[in-house]
């Protein structure tokens, strides 16, 4: 960055000469420090994991979880500040109750993500503001049933408008990731973090766009990619924290809600066995020359 | 068009006159709901051993019409709370958002305890209160029937006034005359309940349906049943009332058009 010190990286609203804005670069190095965050979307459902980084021996095993829900469909899980990812999902709810007064519905997934999205490009604009230091991942399941209107108490008309098109497929599994810069993409698999480039090269031989994943080997494969992802060296401890959202058929039947405590024990077992794997693997090979 | 804005959009004062302000009084006394408009009739229920039944009719009246004859007056909270709703409609499907606003705030955190029945009791008693207190109520007498958060079964209502009473049984409008002496002949107190079986209690508020039905002019014969237990929410919402004898209305003089 031959650019830091010319005074162009003061200030959110003032481009630098070759057109950055340099606060929101720096936003981007904050949520490089954050523990990693993976979310996978599968064909029967979201997988959320984060590698939630243990700082005091003082905490209590399992609590301070970091990986919320918005209304009953959705999580978002962020790395970067802590406290800027708790204001994101304070304001992400928000959207979600306002929503539901509106339209008497949940919000789908692709519209909380475009709202959140114009309220993080809001904080790049004022030098009043900071821009957010998280990158956050919205994971969820728009109902593929015909929900009743919140507050409903009849079936109402047989008959009339308000009919969907018919064989046009509604609902489904959906996965977003937020910058600070308000830029945001759907995806088959995001991570973001300290171990995102690891993360993100372990997701690409997934072949997310085939959609033959299950949900089940999903949050298998995210707790493998957050063991691979974190780096012994500068991080001793941490805690792997998954959540899942399934259709309505499926294990949360379209809610979202953390992994069952056996089914995290099985995907921790099996991350490592692959981690211990792998050096045995190596070891083979260093005999073999 | 002058340069006044206050004067644009308004009739022209050269044209037709001082603007008589009396035409939007906002001055006078604010009033809220007078009476209801949409209304539903009685909510029947009773607690027995191992959880509560309730029931209340599908029917949404305007007035004395019949006017909507598929309307669920009971609102399953979680699998251990179920609301009934007496009285407005249109009030009913607020309470109805509020308490699915609260449901989902309430589950924004994983924790193993959720609302019980005696919780929500507690919630909706205060939300009639505060609205009643500001002159504004909403205009529904409530059951909530669920657990008491220690498997107990839990049965209380509350109404517009924000009242709150707790009784073995309990029925809302018509039904406080005529179902509630019906069901304390089984279940004349607390220390009964014990002795009141699940098919027993259901047998009951169902028989008390049908006195409804055969007494109460702005009631009918296809009605929700809930029955709550440990096991979870059992909520039915097409039952039809059974084997109706309509041999009492021959006795009945003085209304029709029969000359003795």
């Amino acid at each position: 960055m031959t650019s830091i010190g010319t005074g162009y990286d003061l200030s959110n609203s003032v481009f630098s000469p070759d057109g950055r804005n340099f606060q929101v670069e720096y936003a981007v190095k904050a949520v490089e420090n954050g523990g990693t965050a993976v979310g996978i979307r599968c064909k029967d459902g979201v997988v959320l994991a984060l590698e939630k980084l243990i700082t005091s021996k003082l905490l209590k095993a399992g609590a301070n979880k970091r990986i919320a829900s918005v209304d009953r469909n959705m999580g978002v899980v962020s790395s970067g500040l802590l406290p800027d990812g708790r204001h994101f999902v304070s304001r992400a709810r928000d959207e979600a109750a306002q929503w539901r007064q509106l339209y008497k519905a949940p919000i789908p997934t692709s519209a909380l993500a475009n709202r959140m999205g114009s309220y993080v490009q809001m904080y790049t604009l004022y030098s009043s503001v900071r821009p957010f230091g998280v990158t956050a991942i919205v994971g969820g399941w728009d109902s593929e049933a015909e929900l009743p209107v919140d507050g409903q108490v009849g079936s109402g008309p047989k008959v009339g408008s308000g009919g969907k098109k018919e064989g046009a497929k509604h609902g489904g599994p959906y996965l977003y990731m937020i910058e600070p810069s308000g830029l945001y993409w759907g995806y088959y698999g995001a991570a973001t973090g300290k171990g995102r480039q690891i993360a993100k090269s372990e997701l690409e031989k997934l072949n997310l766009s085939e959609g033959n994943l299950s949900l089940e080997e999903g949050v298998k494969e995210a707790a493998r990619i957050i063991y691979v992802a974190h780096d012994d060296n500068k991080d001793k401890e941490f805690e792997l924290e998954m959540t899942w959202i399934s259709s309505i058929d499926g294990p949360t039947k379209g809610r979202h809600e953390e992994v069952p405590k056996e089914l995290l024990e099985e995907a921790e077992r099996l991350a490592k066995k692959s981690l211990e794997g792998d050096d045995e693997d190596e070891d083979e090979e260093k005999m073999d020359l | 068009m002058n340069h006044l804005p206050q004067a644009w959009g308004r009739p022209r004062d050269d044209v037709y006159g001082a603007y008589d302000h009396s035409h939007f009084q906002t001055a006078g006394p604010n009033q809220h709901t007078q009476s209801p408009i949409v209304t539903g009739t009685s909510v029947v229920a009773a607690k027995f051993k191992d959880g509560v039944v309730i029931a209340a009719d599908n029917l949404a009246s305007y007035g004395s019409l019949a006017r909507f004859t598929d309307v669920k007056r009971l609102r399953k909270f979680n699998d251990e709370v179920v609301v009934g709703f007496g009285g407005d409609v249109s009030d009913m499907q607020y309470l109805d958002r509020l308490l699915n606003s609260l449901d989902i705030r309430e589950n924004y955190s994983s924790n193993d305890t959720s609302l019980n029945a005696k919780n929500l009791h507690t919630y909706l008693a205060k939300v009639m209160y505060k609205r009643r207190s500001d002159f504004n109520p909403l205009w529904n007498h409530l059951l909530i029937a669920g657990l008491d958060g220690e498997t107990m079964p839990f049965l209380a209502s509350a109404d517009l006034l924000g009242t709150t009473f707790s009784s073995p049984t309990l029925a809302t409008g018509f039904g406080a005359h005529l179902a509630q002496p019906i069901l304390r002949r089984t279940i004349p107190d607390e220390a009964s309940v014990a002795n009141v079986s699940k098919e027993e209690a259901v047998k009951l508020v169902k028989e008390c349906m049908k006195v409804l039905f055969y007494r109460d002019a702005r009631s009918m014969d296809k009605y929700s049943i809930a029955i709550i237990t440990k096991e979870g929410v059992d909520l039915t919402e097409d039952n039809k009332l059974e084997n109706q004898s309509w041999a009492f209305a021959e006795s009945i003089r003085g209304y029709g058009t029969q000359v003795n």
